[in-house]
C-alpha cells in the first residue's frame, strides 16, 4: 500500500514534538479566537447581517481603513527604502543611533503616540499652525489618520529591506556598470526587481499593522461618522452599545478582507521565489 | 585594441597595492596577471576596468587617455569570479542587458538585440537555454552566460578576474580550453587574473608575473618558466629548489665543497642557487656535484619523488626520478642540476623587504594550513 509521506525520514530528532508544540500553540493563540469570532457572527440572521456590512457607515469606514493603511504603506515602502538605503551604504557618525531611533514607533505605547502627534499637528500645534493659514488641515481629517499610520508602519519596511540590501552583492552593481549601465538604471532594472520580495513583506507587514491600529489614530481622526472613522472604532461603539454580534460581524468583514490581501502578498512571494531562486 | 599601463600607481590608506606598473598590450593579445594573493593583480584589472580609480599614472586605451573615464564610458567586459548574473533575469535578457539600456540613439532594436543574444549564446555553446534562470544553471553553465554578457557589448578589452575560480577542476580545465578557442574566433584583446599557474601558462599569450605590488616578470610561458629573472618567480612558477651556496671566481660553493656548477657572471660572496626537480642529471661516483641522503620517496602520476637531504640534514630538496629508479631510503645520490641559476644575496633584499601587511597576513594563512 503507498502511503503519502507526511513526514520525511530525517536523522534530526524532535519533529514529532515541535510540531505538535506548533499546532497546539497556534491553536490557542491564532485559531480559537479567530473561529469564535466568526462563530459568533452567526447569531445574527442573514437580513441583519447584510445590513450591517452594507450600510453607508460601515462602508465609509470600511474604505476609510483600508485605502487610508494601504497609502500609508506604500509612503512607508518609498521612506523605508530610503532609510534602509541610507543606513547601509553609508558610513556617518550616529549612525547606530539613527538605527535604533527607527525602533521607536515599535516601543511608544501608541496612544502616546496619537496624543502627541494631534499636539503637533492639531491647527494651534507647532506644524498644523504652519499650514493652517492655507485651509490645509491635517489633524483631525483624513490627513491626519495618514499621518499616524505612517508614523506606526515605519520600521517594518526598513527592517524588512535592510538585511537584503546589506547581503546585496557589490559586483552585481559593478557588473552593471561595466555593462554601461547608468546608476539610476543599475537601482531600477537591477537592484529594485531583488529587493522586491523584502519590499513586499515590509508592505504587507506594515499594511496589515495600519488597518488594525486603533490607539494612536483615535485622538488625531476626530472621529466623525462617514467622514474620519477608522473600522476598529467602529467595532468598539458596537462593543460599548453591547451589541456583540454585530461588532463580531464587522471584525469578521475585516478580517477576510486583510486576510484575502495578505494571502495575495504571499502568493506573489511565492512566485517570485519559485522563479528566481537563490543565486 | 592597443592597450598600455603608464606607471600606475594605487594606495588605499597608505599601503601601497600597486608600485609603478608599467605594461603595453598589443591588440588581440591574451594576456594573464599571475601573482600570489596580495599582489594586486585584480586591483590592477579593476583600476583598467574603471572599477576603482588610480593614484597616480595613466591608463591608454589605443590613443586615448582612460584613466579619468568613467567606468560606463570605457566599454569594457568584465567577468567576475562569481559570475553576478542578475538573477531576475533569463539567461537572454542577461546578455542582452548592455545592449538594452543604451540611450535610444544607440540602442539596437529590439529583434536586434535578441539575434545577438542568440547568436552569443551559441558561441558558449549553451543554445536551448535561453529561457532559463541563472539559479537553474550549473557554475560552469552561469561563468559562460557571463562571458556572452560581456562579449555583447562589443568591449574594446575583455576583462576576467579569476574566472574559472569558483568552478572544480575539471570544469576548469574545460572551460580553459573553451576560452581560448573563443579568443582565437574573437579577437578581442583580453587580460585574466588567477593564481593558478598551470591555467596562465597554458592560456595566456603572456605572463605577467607580479608581486607585492609590482611587475617581476613579463614573458611568454617558456619565458616565465625556463628563465625565470627573479627568485620569487623562480620558486613561484613551478617546483624549485633552493640551497644557499657561496660564488667564488665563478665556482659555487656549498658549504665547503665545490658542486661543479661555473657562473663567470655571478658577483662573488653568498648566492642562492635555484634548479627544478626534473632538472637534473644523475651522476656515478662524485667529483665535483650535489649529493644527498634519500629521506621518502613518493610516487606521483608517472614519476618519483624523492627528498633528499644535503650537507648534513640541513637542507631538504627535492628531485624527480624516473619510475625504475630503486631509491630507497637512507641511500646516497648524487646529481647535478642539468639547467640552474644563482641569484647572489645581495639582489634579494629588494624582493623580500618591502612592508606589505597583505602578504605578511598570506604567509600566516599557510602556516595555519599547514
Amino acid at each position: 500500500m503507498k502511503r503519502v509521506a507526511f513526514r520525511q525520514p530525517s536523522v534530526i530528532p524532535g519533529f514529532r514534538l515541535t510540531f505538535s508544540f506548533t499546532i497546539f500553540y497556534l491553536f490557542i493563540i491564532v485559531l480559537i479566537p479567530i473561529a469564535g469570532l466568526y462563530f459568533r457572527t452567526f447569531d445574527l440572521d442573514w437580513n441583519s447581517f447584510v445590513s450591517i456590512v452594507t450600510g453607508p457607515r460601515f462602508i465609509a469606514a470600511l474604505r476609510l481603513s483600508f485605502v487610508t493603511s494601504a497609502v500609508a504603506a506604500l509612503f512607508n515602502v518609498v521612506i523605508g527604502l530610503l532609510i534602509a538605503w541610507v543606513l547601509v551604504r553609508y558610513e556617518f557618525p550616529g549612525r547606530k543611533v539613527m538605527d535604533a531611533i527607527i525602533d521607536l514607533p515599535f516601543a511608544l505605547p501608541t496612544a502616546v503616540a496619537g496624543i502627541a502627534l494631534t499636539a503637533i499637528y492639531a491647527p494651534n500645534g507647532i506644524i498644523g499652525s504652519l499650514f493652517d493659514p492655507f485651509g490645509i488641515r491635517i489633524a483631525y481629517t483624513s490627513l491626519g489618520i495618514w499621518i499616524a499610520l505612517v508614523f506606526i508602519g515605519l520600521p517594518f519596511v526598513v527592517r524588512s529591506v535592510q538585511p537584503v540590501l546589506q547581503d546585496f552583492n557589490r559586483e552585481i552593481e559593478e557588473a552593471a556598470a561595466t555593462l554601461g549601465a547608468r546608476r539610476i538604471q543599475t537601482i531600477t532594472r537591477v537592484m529594485l526587481p531583488t529587493l522586491l520580495p523584502s519590499i513586499l513583506t515590509g508592505f504587507a507587514m506594515a499594511f496589515a499593522r495600519a488597518v488594525g491600529e486603533y490607539g494612536s489614530v483615535i485622538f488625531i481622526a476626530g472621529n466623525i461618522p462617514r467622514q474620519t472613522e477608522i473600522l476598529p472604532l467602529l467595532i468598539v461603539f458596537r462593543l460599548e452599545e453591547f451589541n456583540y454580534p454585530a461588532a463580531a460581524a464587522i471584525a469578521a468583514v475585516m478580517l477576510t478582507v486583510s486576510f484575502l490581501i495578505l494571502l495575495a502578498i504571499n502568493l506573489i512571494q511565492v512566485w517570485s521565489q519559485r522563479r528566481f531562486g537563490l543565486v | 585594441m592597443e592597450l598600455a599601463l603608464k606607471n600606475v600607481t594605487k594606495s588605499f590608506d597608505g599601503f601601497t597595492a600597486l608600485n609603478g606598473i608599467s605594461l603595453d598590450i598589443r591588440p588581440g593579445e591574451l594576456i594573464a596577471l599571475l601573482g600570489p594573493s596580495g599582489s594586486g593583480k585584480t586591483t590592477l584589472l579593476r583600476l583598467i576596468a574603471g572599477l576603482d580609480f588610480l593614484s597616480s599614472g595613466q591608463i591608454l586605451f589605443g590613443d586615448e587617455d582612460a584613466s579619468a573615464k568613467s567606468v560606463q564610458e570605457r566599454n569594457v567586459g568584465f567577468v567576475f569570479q562569481h559570475y553576478a548574473l542578475f538573477r531576475h533575469m533569463t539567461v537572454l535578457e542577461n546578455i542582452g542587458f548592455g545592449l538594452k539600456i543604451r540611450p535610444a540613439r544607440t540602442r539596437p532594436p529590439k529583434s536586434e538585440i535578441r539575434r545577438r543574444a542568440l547568436e552569443l549564446l551559441e558561441l558558449v555553446q549553451l543554445s536551448g537555454l535561453e529561457n532559463r534562470y541563472p539559479s537553474q544553471l550549473s557554475g560552469g553553465q552561469r561563468q559562460r552566460v557571463a562571458l556572452a554578457r560581456a562579449l555583447c557589448i562589443e568591449p574594446r578589452v575583455l576583462l576576467l578576474d579569476e574566472p574559472f575560480g569558483a568552478l572544480d577542476a575539471q570544469v576548469r580545465r574545460e572551460l580553459r580550453r573553451w576560452l581560448r578557442e573563443i579568443h582565437d574566433a574573437t579577437g578581442h584583446t583580453s587580460i585574466f587574473v588567477t593564481h593558478d599557474q598551470e591555467e596562465a601558462l597554458e592560456l595566456a599569450d603572456r605572463v605577467v608575473v607580479m608581486s607585492q605590488g609590482r611587475i617581476e616578470q613579463v614573458g611568454t610561458a617558456d619565458e616565465v618558466y625556463d628563465t625565470p629573472n627573479s627568485p620569487f618567480v623562480y620558486s613561484f612558477i613551478g617546483d624549485s629548489n633552493s640551497l644557499p651556496v657561496r660564488v667564488d671566481n665563478g665556482q659555487i660553493w656549498l658549504q665547503d665543497r665545490t658542486i661543479g656548477l661555473t657562473d663567470p657572471t655571478a658577483p662573488n660572496g653568498p648566492a642562492t642557487l635555484f634548479f627544478r626537480p626534473h632538472d637534473i642529471e644523475l651522476v656515478e661516483g662524485c667529483g665535483g656535484c650535489l649529493a644527498g641522503t634519500v629521506v621518502t620517496s613518493r610516487r606521483v602520476a608517472g614519476t618519483k619523488h624523492v627528498e633528499l637531504e644535503i650537507g648534513g640534514a640541513q637542507h631538504r630538496i627535492e628531485v624527480e626520478l624516473p619510475i625504475e629508479h630503486p631509491a630507497a631510503t637512507k641511500s646516497r645520490l648524487a646529481f647535478r642540476p642539468k639547467r640552474w641559476k644563482v641569484f647572489s644575496a645581495q639582489e634579494q633584499p629588494v624582493y623580500h623587504t618591502s612592508p606589505a601587511p597583505v602578504p605578511a597576513q598570506s604567509v600566516l594563512l599557510q602556516r595555519a594550513a599547514v
